[in-house]
């Protein structure tokens, strides 16, 4: 009888425990928000100054508003997650449906890409953005996104597109694994092409699969560090996102004000927790069925 | 004709990108890392002329004095962050909360998520006044002290691998949960209905009726993770940054950034840096090939009936 109820009592413990850390972590982030200092989980001063970002520029006027900065990661986390899905799907639709020599090696390749470590390869990457950003039309001054060159909002979406499809090619073949032959089949048959097949007949019946990657690669894309702050011109330049905003406060001002780091840091992620919430449901469904040919 | 072209033409975008960001960045580290190209001699070193190559920077590499350090960190970072979270906690996560009521299971697997969404400065700094010395520290003020264990010193410090693990883990931990609980919602309601009627408790159900059924995302949650935890530093970066010791937390994907991008007194090793990376991408690729022929992958990737009609 003991025996039966400790394994489950274990097992809670287990989550429970680790989740306690979780959550004095972030108890401790807002606290810190609004004080002047802390001590432990005790504020020793409460005060709104931390947040005063969201009325004023801290850094003078010359530098874009927060609001401009989050309009920006919201356009580049759109691109991204546009670009990830549509050549995703692609691929591996071909990788599910075709048979093509080669067919096995792509997809065992677009595995090893992923141990390919994105730190090295920077440097390399920034030579090709700079090349890019002379081919016309595409490269610069494009409006809104900049283009996809060095120092805009496309390139840097551009460069986290690559990282991020590895991934989505072999989610998405996992859910094109999932749906039966016979639709596509007939409509083959009838003479439509392979293309209106995939946009017509297939790709609406995988909506689950294309909502649970955008969802993941919306956030992968919002909260991206290294390769915003590689390959744009900082907080001055017309493509700051919001993790560079948050970065001046760390590594330009005299002192680290970190309460208002933490202020930032919230204003960042209060966004997308609610997009979480909304959409944890379409993001479950991210494997495809039960059968061994998902993901 | 057109035919035998289509599969191209789906591959295409996807062809371009992975040349552009993938192969050419890729051809370029290799042929640095055979030169000693840095900050100094940028602008007037011909790197791109073969009489310029030779090994010494893999020489470098194998006679230094802290490689082994930084190999066997490696290695106990990526075993066991992989074995403790990434796997290990995502399926105790995922297994709980689809087995409790759903509301409950929906908070702690937000709760899980915020990590992974929250700013990785922020998230670090977190952590840092989580492990801070007394009175300051939360794990000091609320626990250690009360119990009585340790002086107050500033956790980071004295135990800097069990913040790493938790760091990366908490991170981790949420990409298996999210593909495991998925999974396990997926199987047929029959099949777990048909063990509890055959008298089963919900462990033997779990054991033998749901860990055999997710075993497609276990093995690609593993390959996928290890890949993911042997390129991956940003955290212990900003968490310790190698430190405190002399390179007692370094990890490989590190040392190729401090070499290749952080200046080391007044000079930045591109080519030294580059070499670093080179090796890391060959153990990264053998990990894949090893993983990919371990687990069978090969039947995952049947042959497409479409073709016959």
């Amino acid at each position: 009888m003991l025996r039966s109820k400790l394994k489950p009592t274990l097992a809670y413990l287990v989550l429970i425990v680790p989740s306690t850390l979780i959550i004095l972590g972030f108890l401790w982030l807002l606290i810190t928000s609004f004080s002047t200092r802390i001590e432990g989980l005790r504020s020793l001063g409460w005060t709104l100054h931390n947040w005063r970002f969201l009325w004023e520029s801290p850094f003078g006027p010359q530098y874009p508003s927060i609001w401009l900065v989050t309009l920006n990661t919201l356009v580049m986390s759109l691109i991204m997650t546009l670009i990830v899905v549509v050549v995703s799907s692609l691929t591996g639709y071909a990788l599910s449906r075709m048979k093509f020599p080669g067919r096995k090696g792509f997809l065992s390749l677009t595995l090893i890409l992923h141990a390919f470590p994105s730190v090295t390869l920077l440097i390399p990457i920034y030579f090709v953005l700079l090349w890019i950003a002379k081919i016309p039309l595409i490269g610069r001054d494009v409006p809104l996104l900049g283009g996809f060159g060095y120092n805009t909002l496309g390139g840097v979406a551009l460069v986290m597109v690559a990282f991020q499809l590895p991934f989505g090619i072999w989610i998405m073949k996992g859910f094109f694994d999932n749906i039966s032959w016979d639709m596509e089949r007939s409509a083959l048959i009838d003479g439509a092409s392979r293309f209106k097949v995939w946009w017509q007949i297939i790709m609406p019946n995988i909506k689950p699969g294309i909502a649970a990657l955008s969802i993941f690669s919306f956030l992968t894309a919002w909260n991206a560090y290294l390769i915003p702050l590689t390959f744009t011109a900082g907080r001055a330049g017309k493509s700051a996102v919001l993790s560079l905003y948050l970065q001046n406060f760390i590594s330009e001002s005299v002192m680290t004000e970190w309460n208002a780091v933490a202020a930032v840091g919230l204003f960042q992620l209060v966004p997308v927790v609610l997009f979480f919430l909304f959409t944890q449901e379409a993001l479950l469904n991210i494997y495809g069925g039960g059968k061994k040919g998902g993901v | 004709m057109r035919g035998q072209l289509a599969p191209y033409v789906f591959l295409s975008p996807t062809l371009v990108l992975v040349t552009l960001f993938f192969f050419i960045p890729l051809i370029m580290v290799f042929i640095l890392s055979f030169t000693s190209l840095d900050m100094t001699n940028f602008g007037i070193l011909e790197w791109w002329r073969p009489v310029n190559w030779n090994l010494d920077n893999y020489v470098k590499i194998f006679t230094n004095r802290f490689f082994s350090r930084i190999l066997g960190n490696t290695i106990m970072y990526v075993a066991l962050t992989l074995a403790l979270f990434n796997v290990g906690m995502a399926l105790v996560i995922a297994l709980i909360t689809t087995h409790i009521k759903r509301r409950t299971g929906f908070a702690f697997r937000v709760l899980w998520f915020l990590p992974r969404i929250t700013p990785v400065v922020v998230y670090t700094m977190m952590w840092r006044a989580l492990a801070g010395p007394a009175p300051m520290g939360v794990l000091n003020k609320y626990f250690l002290g009360p119990l009585g264990i340790g002086g107050g010193e500033y956790l980071l410090n004295t135990h800097p691998w069990v913040f790493i693990f938790l760091v990366n883990g908490f991170i981790g931990a949420s990409f298996g949960m999210i593909l495991f609980s998925s999974a396990i919602e997926a199987i047929p309601k029959d099949y777990t209905t048909a063990s509890k009627v055959d008298g089963a408790t919900t462990w033997q159900t779990i054991r033998y009726v749901e860990l055999p059924m997710i075993k497609w995302p276990l093995l690609f949650v593993t390959t996928y993770q290890t890949l993911s935890l042997l390129t991956s530093f940003e955290q212990i970066m900003l968490l310790t940054d190698g430190g405190p010791g002399l390179y007692q937390t370094e990890v490989w994907a590190l040392t190729a950034y401090h070499r290749a991008l952080t200046s080391y007194f007044g000079n930045t090793q591109w080519g030294y840096g580059a070499a670093w990376s080179v090796v890391l991408v060959i153990i990264g690729i053998v990990m894949a090939v090893i993983y990919l022929r371990v687990f069978k992958f090969g039947e995952l990737v049947e042959e497409p009936k479409i073709d016959q009609l």
